[in-house]
């Protein structure tokens, strides 16, 4: 059973596929637009940019500081660098790369993180990105991106290099539930409601916007109507939106798959506070690194699941 | 830019040095002997005829680009570009005061003519091979030089960047290590002894040339021969002493490496007397 099934979201393309389609369409016609990776462009999705493109593909090997300092120079000559790799390899290795050759610079490169979350399975934890988020919203001026399903994920996509400045897209690697059938209204920095309610809001972000809505879909029956919002774009964080449902909703449940520190649950948590305190509850990782194992089972063991965010949304509605 | 003759040049880099004593001296704070060590290749870089650059046009996309990978001898690079006209040297006066863009390491927002904003040493090179790649694609025949320092060559990042700039083959592309023989906290042949470089950087693929670089006539010649080298990324292993030449004053004072030490006001008249 996957995310969203319960809600009848059909299954749509993984994150990481989108992103490489996009930008394969987008480089065809900027040529401004450059890869720089390390080794593991068919997996992030890069690869088919790569393989039309020779001339502004570079693969420099198992070395992600200099991939991305690299990325930081051509970036300085006018060139958009696109630097992808597994979200951990990418944030958590070259972390002081991207804050002096990249954000204190403010450059326009546009670091791409896939493989984030423990949903890439049988790998493990070495392989997963859970910290990922926290690193990149740590960096001034660095906009952050976690898109929910494909078509999200393609407008991420433009609108990330269509931005002048840094940013970091973070995707996953397999398949998730198919949330915008008819296509996607992102816009950088802009919240999504996907679902709308009035007595309790779900916040997400990834593939936890899939169990929102389900969450919202098991909460009905229990008579709690559920806003659901897609807040794809953590840095700069829409602060109306979500000061918005504080006060028209009274309780707020934040879900996603990092782990439980710095990420999106402390973003909004630090919006809530500032403008309309209400009860919170947050569903994520927690302080812990995952295991092996298949991708369904793990969100099941760690609890990203829609029981978990509607047993949230009850609590937090519970102590209005 | 003009071309100076090599008496030119030392004179040239007299002035830069007794500037880089003279700004960190006031400052209170700062690198002087990393950044005396690395005068006369910068000297010879902006003056020499081997950069080609107009103060008035810091982003003309043309321009040779020089990143100090070894970010805290700035004061060096701050000199050199006052004496070749992007900034006054009463601005460079205020080095490291707090509102001056003329900050403790180079900080390209807030300067023309700064290519990267250095101070996280290892990362200069990879930096200049965004330059150097960036060049290629644009067909453009501008050249980029990076300095490094000898301690900075522990960072795993520079070797990752040695073999990817001869990866790509990368004849734009000019590294100079400063070896002065000493990092922070002594000598490198004790802290960390990477000292051979030149066989290293050879057998990574680079054309490699080990000389005196407090020397001026063997830098300029070391830099033309770079220039001619058209198949390879080149590498100028610039063997120099640490606060050169006022390093007997150094010793005196019992700490021949005197890093990250400004020059009291009485050291420093010593040393400028020194210069010649
Ligand atoms: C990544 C990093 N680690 C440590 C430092 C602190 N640091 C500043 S200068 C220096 C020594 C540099 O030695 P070297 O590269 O030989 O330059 P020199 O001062 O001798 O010219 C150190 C360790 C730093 N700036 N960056
Ligand atoms: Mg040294």
């Amino acid at each position: 059973m996957h995310l969203g099934e319960i809600s009848g979201l059909s299954l749509g393309a993984a994150t990481r596929d989108a992103f490489g389609d996009a930008l394969k369409e987008l480089g065809a016609t900027n040529q401004h637009i450059v890869t720089v990776d390390g080794d593991v462009g068919n997996s992030t999705r890069t690869e088919p940019f790569a393989l039309a493109h020779p001339d502004r593909a570079f693969n420099v090997g198992i070395a992600e500081s200099n991939m991305v300092s690299v990325a930081g120079g051509l970036a300085a000559c006018g060139k958009i660098p696109v630097v992808a790799s597994f979200a951990c390899f990418l944030m958590d290795n070259a972390f002081d790369q991207i804050r002096m050759s990249v954000a204190f610079p403010q450059l326009n490169v546009k670091l791409v993180g896939s493989h984030a979350g423990i949903s890439i399975g049988e790998d493990g934890p070495s392989q997963m990105g859970i910290e990922d988020v926290a690193l990149a919203c740590s960096l001034p001026g660095l906009t952050v991106v976690v898109p929910s399903d494909a078509a999200c994920t393609k407008e991420a996509t433009r609108a990330c290099l269509e931005h002048d400045g840094p940013t970091y897209l973070r995707v996953g690697r397999g398949k998730v539930a198919t949330i915008y059938p008819k296509g996607c209204p992102f816009e950088l920095g802009k919240a999504i409601t996907v679902r709308e309610g009035t007595d309790a809001t779900i916040i997400a972000n990834g593939l936890m916007v899939a169990a929102a809505i389900d969450a919202a879909t098991l909460c009905e029956p229990l008579g709690i109507s559920c806003r659901v919002i897609d807040l794809h774009t953590i840095k700069p964080i829409d602060r109306d939106a979500i000061a918005a449902a504080a006060r028209e909703t009274g309780a707020i449940v934040v879900a996603e798959e990092h782990l439980q520190h710095g990420g999106l649950g402390s973003a909004v948590a630090q919006v809530v506070v500032e403008t309309a305190p209400v009860p919170m509850r947050f569903v994520n990782v927690g302080d812990q690194y995952a295991e092996s194992g298949d991708p369904q089972g793990l969100l099941d063991k760690y609890g990203l699941t829609a029981k978990a965010v509607a047993d949230a949304v009850q609590e937090a509605h519970g102590s209005k | 830019m003009s071309k100076l003759s090599l008496d030119e040049l030392k004179s040239k880099a007299k002035v830069i040095r007794e500037l880089i004593i003279r700004i960190t001296t006031e400052a209170g704070s700062g690198h002087p002997t990393s950044s005396l060590s690395a005068a006369d290749v910068v000297t010879a870089l902006y003056f020499g005829g081997f950069m080609k650059f107009d103060p008035k046009k810091p982003a003309d996309p043309d321009r040779d680009r020089f990143v100090l990978s070894k970010g805290h001898a700035c004061p060096v690079l701050y000199s050199a570009m006052a004496e070749a006209g992007y900034f006054t040297v009463d601005e460079i006066m205020t080095l490291r005061k707090l509102g001056s863009p003329w900050e403790g390491h180079p900080n390209m927002r807030r300067l023309p003519g700064i290519e990267a904003s250095t101070g996280s040493l290892g990362q200069g090179l990879s930096i200049g091979i965004g330059h150097a790649l960036a060049a290629r694609i644009d067909g453009k025949s501008y050249h980029t030089y990076v300095m490094m320092g000898d301690g900075e060559m522990g960072e795993g990042q520079v070797w990752e960047a040695i073999a990817a700039a001869h990866k790509y083959a990368l004849n734009n592309l000019t590294a100079i290590i400063d070896q002065n023989g000493y990092q922070q906290t002594g000598a490198t042949k004790e802290v960390l002894d990477l000292t051979a470089f030149q066989p290293k950087l050879e057998a990574f693929g680079w054309h490699v040339q080990t000389i005196a670089g407090n020397d001026m006539a063997e830098v300029v010649k070391a830099l033309e021969t770079a220039n001619g080298i058209k198949d390879r990324p080149t590498c100028i292993v610039s063997r120099t002493q640490k606060g050169f030449p006022v390093v007997p004053l150094l010793e005196a004072e019992g700490d021949p490496n005197y890093h990250g030490k400004p020059f009291s006001k009485e050291l420093a008249k010593k040393a400028i007397a020194m210069l010649g």
